[in-house]
């Protein structure tokens, strides 16, 4: 909305609709495929973020106007997704790279009374 | 958002703060300040993305087995209700930009009932459904297997995501309301418009939470 | 307050502080200035009541046996203080005292973008001050400031829940302000005023600000969890339902370490314009501080497995960290290097302000250097958990960052108030809070060194030696906070009327009479000189008159 107002054509908006639409069913449709991996990369989770960031940038530049906006405004979201990815990245460095653990280590089941609790906290 | 400048309205129109020299400053200081908060909200809901994230790495069966629980055709049909309420929340803003208040009045009740469609199916054949499979956590929660613990994590997840967006639509609802009212009152025209234009700013931020929650929570581990 | 000038005689120039009266026109204020003393009020308060946990553990500490408090209490004594000082004193300090304060000023605008989001701003603190005022008085919370789970999350039996929600309501009071100072920095700067004519200030508060938004609502969705765990009892950092509490301390230090620089960077900023103003020079290298406040800001985001290395975070990641801690170091470094380049053959004059910012410069310094002993994995192994970990922080939050906020507070309150403190008892306290700073907190760093842990109520006899001294500095500290809490207020009503630039300092912020009126300027300035524009010494240029 800095200077002037662009006012963007119904065509446009329904076309963008029907986009993500269209990339929703094929989301869907795709997860019930087994695309396989490659290079220890899950396809299947690659086409569904893939198609999710898609229909992201879709919202983004025509939805939310930032196809006019300013460049500030594209930085700013920029650095949004940067420090998501950099926490994410960060994080999965660590557990990513833990010595393996002990085959059976982790409890699988969870105990008969489903208490996770041994000592009851106080008042929350 | 609006303040009435006493001493110089005769040189400011009614809805430019005191503290601001134009409207235009005013309009971009707003818009500045909603995608700051907005990249606020990527890092609120990005914890849980993250925590996701971390989780599904180490416990990949499990999470593909809860993912499995969950109703694919609830969340792809209210994938295609959000979107459909973002076009309406979309062409809101255009009718507040030519100045059509009877069309945005009609726009912003679509929006509205359109989310209010996304959380009664969201409450009704998908969480209460789920409490009655004994899928919450903490009330109740039993899927035994060998996965257990893990999809007991998941669910763990899957209500707090969900649970947090259905939060932030119920705000958003909130939103529409009082755009609704002020728009009904004629506070805005082609000159001034720009809560609804923020408030559509958020509301589409929370239909690209959902854009990203429906893969990750219903369809990552494939449903082959 | 505005008591104070509530009995000037009429005729007096109408200003902030008398243009309304009544407490509601403090309570519903959305004016900038008054905000900021609602600020200063409230973490007055609240560093008072967290210094009261400082003492106590002090004074229990004085006794290897520990003679004063049970150590369960010793527990929650160091808990509640360092969620007091961090969360509710040094997070808002600077930002929310001078940053509400000066931001507008500084950038001749009338108020900063969003008033009345700052006004709420406030109320979220106090709402949040509230809740972990609550907690301490009923029953405490013991799991340290670091939550720590699955202790917090499962098995603490303390008043977790409160304080939690506290600190989640204060986190989103610290995002509004860092919001509302991005907003008016970047789109209400005056006529004239580049982004390289802004004081130093300016840059320090817009970089803090950067970091509120980016990495508060991780701290609060953490919290968040922690509580629903809490709540539903369900186990999501429990390893005993394979939850994995590593991942509790990634996203809990995510936020944190950033943290650290939210309090330092604006007292960096502080230093910055103390510095120039009492050598009568401008900032050396102003293009080298106002990016380095940039770099540290990014940067911090990048290094908080330090804070991990011994619990288990994997030794790869830690590689990571601990190369990326020591690369966070250099832009601090930068602007240590600019400052002393600054003072170097400048007119320095010691008044308090300016002895606040040169110890500054040498508490810093010690706290910095000593964050490389623990950055470095060899010796963090060795360090962590300890006293010298103690010193470290607190070379930099209190030699540091209080120091700074202390030099601010003084520096500005002639233009705060309208009135000047009295400058032999400012100087004086001055110098008994860095007398007393030091021996409070140097030997922490021998007895980390030579092994004693942090957070035990006991130690082995040993140590005691030090452990006294540590207490001794104490009490010299803690009156040396006390006495300009004071004659600061006792200047508010008869200290000597103030003029509009007492310093003969540049910046638009003394360009206006003190106390300011409420739109700040009668008329919108023009900015033509760059930042710090003192003249060559010698040719004195005379700074606004009053």
């Amino acid at each position: 909305m800095s200077g002037r107002v662009h006012v963007v054509p119904v065509g446009v908006y329904v076309a963008v609709f029907l986009s993500l639409m269209v990339l929703t069913a094929a989301t869907t449709g795709v997860a019930y495929l087994d695309l396989g991996t490659f290079d220890n990369i899950d396809l299947n989770t690659l086409a569904a973020l893939t198609i999710a960031v898609a229909k992201m940038l879709l919202v983004v530049v025509f939805f939310m106007h930032v196809r006019h906006a300013s460049s500030l405004t594209r930085l700013v979201i920029a650095a949004g997704f940067l420090w998501l990815v950099l926490l994410v990245a960060f994080t999965l460095t660590d557990v990513a790279s833990r010595a393996p653990q002990p085959a059976g280590w982790g409890p699988a089941t969870l105990a008969p009374s489903n208490a996770s609790t041994p000592a009851p906290p106080a008042a929350p | 958002m609006t303040d009435a400048a006493a001493t110089d309205a005769a040189e400011h129109p009614p809805y430019l703060a005191h503290h601001f020299t134009d409207i235009e400053q005013q309009n971009e200081a707003g818009t500045l300040g909603m995608w700051l908060f907005l990249v606020t909200e990527i890092m609120f809901f990005g914890g849980l993305f993250a925590s996701y994230a971390i989780y599904r790495f180490e416990y990949f069966e499990g999470f593909r087995e809860g993912s499995h629980l969950l109703k694919v055709q609830f969340g792809a049909i209210n994938t295609a209700v959000l979107i459909g309420s973002s076009l309406t929340m979309a062409l809101a803003v255009r009718c507040a930009q030519l100045g059509r208040r009877k069309a945005l009045i009609l726009f912003l009740i679509l929006t509205m009932i359109l989310g209010a469609a996304f959380l009664g199916v969201k409450w009704h054949f998908e969480w209460t459904t789920d409490y009655h499979e004994h899928l919450v956590p903490g009330m109740g929660f039993s899927h035994p297997g060998p996965n257990e613990a893990a999809i007991q994590l998941f669910f763990c997840f899957y209500f707090f995501m969900t649970g947090l967006h259905a939060l932030h639509m119920v705000v958003g609802l909130g939103i529409m309301a009082v755009l609704l009212w002020m728009t009904s009152r004629g506070r805005f025209d082609h000159g001034y418009f720009a809560p609804v234009e923020i408030s559509g700013l958020y509301w589409h931020f929370v239909d690209i939470v959902w854009i990203f929650l429906f893969p990750l929570l219903y369809l990552i581990g494939g449903r082959y | 307050m505005s008591a104070a000038l509530a009995e000037a005689p009429p005729g007096t120039r109408v200003d902030y502080l008398n243009a309304n009266y009544g407490i509601k026109s403090w309570l519903l204020t959305t004016d900038h200035k008054r905000i900021a003393l609602l600020y200063l009020v409230s973490i007055t308060l609240m560093f008072f009541v967290g210094g009261s946990m400082a003492v106590l553990m002090r004074i229990h500490l004085i006794d290897p046996a520990g003679g004063l408090v049970h150590p369960d209490t010793y527990n929650k004594l160091f808990t509640m203080h360092g969620i007091m000082m961090i969360f509710f004193f040094l997070i808002p300090s600077i930002p929310a005292v001078l940053g509400n304060f000066l931001v507008p000023m500084m950038i001749g605008a009338k108020d900063l973008a969003f008033p009345r989001i700052n006004l709420l701003s406030w109320y979220l603190y106090i709402a949040g001050a509230a809740l972990a005022l609550t907690a301490m008085v009923s029953g405490g919370v013991d799991t340290g400031w670091t939550f720590y789970t699955p202790y917090s999350s499962t098995y603490a039996n303390s008043q977790v829940m409160l304080t939690a929600t506290g600190v989640f309501i204060a986190g989103f009071s610290s995002i509004l302000t860092g919001l509302n100072f991005i907003v008016t920095i970047h789109k209400m700067r005056a006529p004239g005023m580049t982004w390289f004519r802004m004081p130093l200030f300016l840059w320090a508060m817009y970089a803090t600000s950067i970091i509120q938004v980016l990495g508060t609502p991780v701290v609060a969705i953490t919290l968040f969890l922690v509580g629903l765990e809490r709540l539903f009892h369900v186990g999501i950092f429990d390893p005993a339902v394979g939850g994995d509490p590593i991942l509790f301390q990634h996203l809990f230090w995510f936020y944190s370490h950033p943290a650290v620089y939210i309090m330092i960077l604006p007292g960096m900023g502080v230093v910055s314009e103390i510095i120039t103003c009492f050598s009568r020079k401008k900032i050396f290298g102003y293009n080298f501080v106002a990016f380095s406040s940039m770099a540290i800001a990014v940067i911090s985001f990048l290094v908080w497995g330090h804070h991990m290395f011994v619990t288990g975070l994997s030794v790869y990641a830690a590689l990571i960290f601990s190369v990326l801690s020591f690369m966070v170091a250099i832009p601090s470094a930068i602007k240590v290097f600019n400052w002393m380049a600054t003072l170097y053959q400048g007119s320095i004059s010691y008044d308090a302000p300016m002895l606040y910012a040169l110890g500054f410069i040498g508490l810093f310094t010690m706290g910095g250097l000593t964050g490389l002993f623990l950055a470095s994995l060899a010796t963090d192994v060795h360090l962590n958990g300890t006293y010298f970990i103690v010193a470290h922080f607190h070379y930099i939050m209190v030699g540091g960052a209080v120091m700074a906020y202390l030099g601010g507070i003084h520096y500005w309150w002639p233009k705060i108030t309208g009135r000047m403190y009295p400058d032999l008892w400012a100087r004086l306290a001055a110098a008994i809070v860095f007398i007393g700073f030091n021996l409070t907190f140097f030997p922490q760093f021998m007895l980390g060194y030579l092994g004693m842990p942090r957070r035990y109520a006991t130690y082995p006899a040993e140590f005691q030696v030090l452990n006294v001294m540590s207490s001794a500095g104490a009490s010299i500290l803690g009156l040396g906070y006390l006495i300009p809490l004071i004659y600061l207020i006792w200047s508010m009503r008869y200290g000597p009327i103030a003029p509009a630039n007492p310093w003969r300092a540049k910046g638009l912020e003394w360009q206006t009479p003190s106390p300011p009126p409420t739109q700040n300027f009668e008329a919108t300035p023009v900015v033509t000189e760059s930042a710090y524009a003192y003249g060559p010494p010698g040719s004195e240029q005379e700074g606004a008159h009053d």
